[in-house]
């Protein structure tokens, strides 16, 4: 059963429409990541699932309960089964409580005081790699691959069947990243956790994601599995994303695809194909607006995809 | 050596604090030619923050040099007075910061802001107005013209950074510092920046010194590599030396991490366990030794920055055994 | 609890190395050992009148000289001491514990909540401060609790204020989404994740406010709205020996020096405290 449904998401602020529909399923098990540029509405996803963000339309099913717009009451007790982890690991952590006190809150918030804190709080610590002398730390006090284990050890807690993951290695440099990354991909196997993880660093989706969605001005452009998409981007759109990927080799041949100009303001969504504009690949259908349409289970929003990299 | 820009000449700094000396650089050495892209590689707490500050000598008051200089032009800017450095930051050493958000004054019009660091300059106000619209234009800003009266805020990211890169290049600098300038911009807009530096280095002839912990963007970008470990330069040469070649296990770790070289899926990604020592207690001997997995016992004696071959340098004694065979 | 005590530990370690702060320690120390051990310090009864002894200047039994009424000067600054910390410490504590709880309210709660107390706050503001004293002294006459209760009724806008904004900045902090994220309710967000980050700003804020109230409550009792005689009260001090300038002017140096001594200690103390309590909050960002 699908763990995660969001359909037709809709989120405004005012005028603004963050989120134009944007729908995905992830599966029990699954890590699934979100990919765009800033401002394409990513982070507005995840928390409008987490009821953190508003969404005045569309559904979120969460093993087939409907959360979206549900009260705090009802919600507290799938807090249980959903955690969250945010893009600032010194940040996001509480700043005047210790380690012990950050990393067992979830058990305080949901009421289970009779359990051993203290055991919860080693354990924890153990789960990811960190000595237990540091319950007794305060996050200032910690180098941002250190907060950012914590922040995973708060997140596993609760044993959630969901982790919404926002830019889980941002800040963080390229030898801790690493390790971030593995002990994602080991207690996902081992706990069977399911994971929605955002990022714009495409080489952490392809070593994390099964499968991926790219999203442009809050909607879904491209979506299939992390194999599929790398190998055979059909979007303009995510190729432009997957060319502007600096190699590690001074000697790369690139065959880098230029984005034109500056994403445009979501106030003046552009008619037809919003990527129209800025796409190097555009031609004269574009002005039609692309319909979302799924072929053996990817997904597609465009008028002129691209095959094999290049225009069909 | 006639054509060299700026020389750091064993330069050794400590910030004083309560916890005792901080030695946050320990005998810096390297050079940057004139015209020439020159990369500094490495992770948080390696020292590039304190580097740049003490290039520009806008240290922080608890900051001691111990030792070496800092040669601008053949002139020693660490001796220099206070009013003369002054009149060098912006004309001939200018600097792009981090995070473009910050970087601008956001009660006043980018076009007043780029009229006023031409203060030392006499030309009329018309003049300076249609200089900076011609450096917004060379940045790739459309219309710059008329965007000059426009706010910081009215601006994207991706643009105020590009901004920045004009206002630190109008007065022809002979250096541009580059601190981490991509660091806060998407993938797709920090290529646009690189290939906006790589363009305007060809224009204006200026020396850059980039500094990014990002791997891909200073193999793209630079024309040789600095990597900095824990205060310290471990290696430094040509950007393929240093990219195909490295001769510290630290710059050949440093590699392996990126993910970005790994294509296929990888299960487990490499890392470099353990953690940067503490600069104000250090262990003493070589400053990678306790995470490097082919430490010998003479890693305990502090190895030597060595030349290995013309233009490549390594602070490593697995290279000395080799030497001597 | 340790924990908390260890950090104020530290704080007052940090006052205690700057050497403004640590003058500011001794004085406000001084001050406080004073107030408290009152009965036991002064020579002389502060209200026992001795016309005989009238008008005196300084002497080794009378240390600050005697007023019109043969009363010891020095006995009724330290006495006075104690009034003025026991309107001071109320009235400033008072104020900001409702404005730090009424601001915080307003900085998370709903919109229409937070306009309802910003206009109660701008309200309040927009008195005069000793018009409202001679107002609330008209209803219901002067005393030390009139005195503690207008000074405490003025001071709690500024407390509230700045409690909503320094609110209104966390709320949208990662920590406090992480929180809400976990599902905390509304008071625990508020008191185990705001106010340890509030209350360092506000209690910066109250030190430096304590030399401003007593300086009020000097002021009010100078114009007869204050503590009633024979009660001595630095301000009362002043009255008197402003009348009496001509004979006397030790009246004055002792109800006026105490109240700038009170004023400088707590400025500095207050001063260091925000030095000590602010690079760790930057640390913190």
């Amino acid at each position: 059963m699908t763990l995660l449904d969001v359909k037709n998401l809709k989120t405004s602020y005012g005028p603004v429409n963050v989120l134009a529909g944007v729908s995905f399923a992830v599966e029990p098990g699954e890590t699934y990541a979100l990919v765009g540029e800033s401002g394409s509405g990513k982070t507005t996803v995840i928390r409008a699932i987490a009821g953190l963000a508003p969404a005045q339309e569309g559904s979120v099913k969460f093993d087939g309960q409907e959360i979206r717009g549900a009260s705090e009451r009802t919600l507290r007790p799938l807090r249980k089964d959903i955690a969250m982890m945010f893009q600032d690991p010194v940040g996001s952590l509480s700043p005047r409580l210790t380690i012990r006190s950050l990393i067992t809150e979830p058990y305080r918030i949901q009421g289970m005081k009779d359990r051993d804190l203290d055991a919860e709080a080693k354990r924890l610590l153990e789960m990811v790699n960190l000595p237990a002398h540091f319950a007794d730390r305060y996050p200032y006090q910690l180098s941002g691959g250190q907060a950012r284990r914590v922040g995973v050890a708060r997140a596993l807690a609760l044993k959630p069947k969901l982790i919404l993951a926002d830019e889980p290695t941002a800040g963080l440099d390229v030898s801790v990243q690493g390790e971030l990354l593995n002990l994602l991909n080991d207690l996902r196997e081992r706990l069977g956790l399911a994971i929605v993880i955002i990022t714009h660093n495409l080489n952490v989706v392809r070593h994390v994601a099964d499968r991926m969605g790219i999203m442009y001005l809050g909607r879904l452009v491209e979506e299939g599995t992390t194999e599929a998409i790398f190998k055979d981007p059909r979007h303009p759109y995510t190729r432009c994303l997957l060319s502007a990927n600096p190699e590690p080799d001074p000697d790369a041949r690139l065959e880098r695809i230029a984005l034109k100009g500056e994403p445009p303001s979501l106030l003046k969504r552009p008619s037809g194909c919003e990527f129209r504009e800025r796409c190097p690949f555009a031609q004269e259908i574009c002005t039609q607006t692309p319909q979302w349409e799924v072929d053996n289970g990817h997904g597609l929003r465009c008028l002129a995809p691209l095959h094999q990299g290049r225009a069909a | 050596m006639t054509d060299t820009l700026l020389e750091i000449d064993r330069l050794s700094v400590d910030y004083e604090t309560a916890r005792g000396d901080l030695k946050a650089l320990r005998d810096i050495s390297f050079d940057i030619r004139k015209g020439e892209i020159v990369g500094i590689v490495g992770e948080s707490g390696c020292g590039k923050s304190t580097l740049i500050s003490s290039i520009l000598r806008l240290t922080a008051p608890n900051t001691r040099f111990r030792q070496g200089e800092v040669r601008f032009k053949g002139q020693d800017l660490l001796q220099l007075p206070e009013r003369k450095m002054r009149d060098l930051r912006g004309a001939d050493i200018s600097i792009v910061f981090q995070d473009p958000m910050q970087t601008h004054n956001p009660v006043l019009s980018i076009g007043q802001q780029m009229l006023d660091i031409q203060h030392r300059s006499k030309a009329s106000k018309a003049e300076k107005r249609a200089r900076a619209a011609q450096m917004l234009g060379a940045v790739g800003i459309p219309d710059p013209e008329a965007r000059l009266d426009q706010f910081p805020h009215e601006f994207s990211g991706g643009m105020r950074q590009r901004i920045a890169i004009a206002m630190a290049l109008m007065s022809e600098p002979d250096l541009l510092i580059a601190d981490e300038p991509t660091t806060a911009l998407d993938a797709t807009l920090e290529v646009q920046i690189i290939e906006r530096l790589q363009e305007l280095q060809q224009e204006f002839n200026c020396a850059i010194l980039f500094i990014s912990h990002h791997l891909g963007v200073i193999a793209e970008l630079c024309d040789r590599v600095v990597v900095m470990y824990a205060g310290a330069v471990v290696e430094s040469g040509e950007v393929r030396e240093i990219f195909h070649d490295p001769k510290h296990p630290y710059t050949r770790r440093l590699i392996d991490c990126d993910p970005g070289h790994i294509k296929e899926r990888a299960r487990v990604l490499p890392t470099i366990p353990g953690e940067v020592p503490d600069l104000a207690n250090l262990p003493g001997g070589c400053i990678f030794r306790d995470r490097c997995d082919l430490a010998t016992a003479r890693c305990v004696e502090v190895p030597p920055l060595a030349k290995l071959k013309e233009g490549h340098h390594a602070a490593c004694w697995l290279n000395h055994k080799e030497a001597a065979e | 609890m340790a924990k908390s005590r260890s950090e104020l530990g530290q704080i007052i370690t940090g006052v205690a190395r700057d050497p403004l702060g640590l003058m500011g320690l001794i004085i406000v120390g001084t001050i406080v050992f004073c107030a408290i051990f009152a009965y036991w310090i002064v020579p002389f009864d502060p209200v026992g009148m001795n016309i005989k002894s009238r008008l005196q200047g300084p002497s080794w039994t009378h240390l600050l000289g005697t007023d019109q009424l043969g009363r010891d000067t020095f006995s009724r600054v330290i006495a006075g001491g104690q009034v003025a910390l026991q309107v001071a410490l109320p009235a400033v504590f008072g104020a900001m514990a409702i404005g730090l709880t009424l601001g915080m309210i307003a900085g998370y709660g709903p919109k229409w909540l937070d306009n309802l107390l910003m206009l109660l706050f701008d309200t309040i503001r927009s008195f005069p401060t000793v018009m409202f004293a001679l107002a609330v002294v008209a209803l219901v006459g002067p005393s030390l609790q009139t005195v503690v209760f207008v000074v405490m009724a003025t001071s709690i806008p500024t407390y509230g204020r700045v409690a909503r904004t320094q609110t209104l900045t966390l709320r949208n902090s990662e920590f406090i989404l992480a929180e809400r994220s976990m599902g905390a309710s509304m008071t625990r967000i508020l008191g185990v994740h705001m106010l340890p980050n509030i209350v360092g700003v506000l209690a910066v804020l109250a030190a430096m406010d304590i030399p401003t109230v007593i300086a009020l409550e000097a002021g009010l009792s100078f114009l007869g709205l204050g503590v009633k005689p024979p009660t001595p009260s630095w301000g009362a001090l002043l009255k008197d020996g402003y009348s009496l300038i001509r004979q006397t002017p030790w009246l004055v140096v002792g109800g006026g020096l105490p109240i700038i001594l009170a004023t400088l200690g707590f400025t500095f103390l207050g001063e260091s405290l925000r030095d000590v309590v602010d690079p760790k909050l930057r640390k913190q960002r």
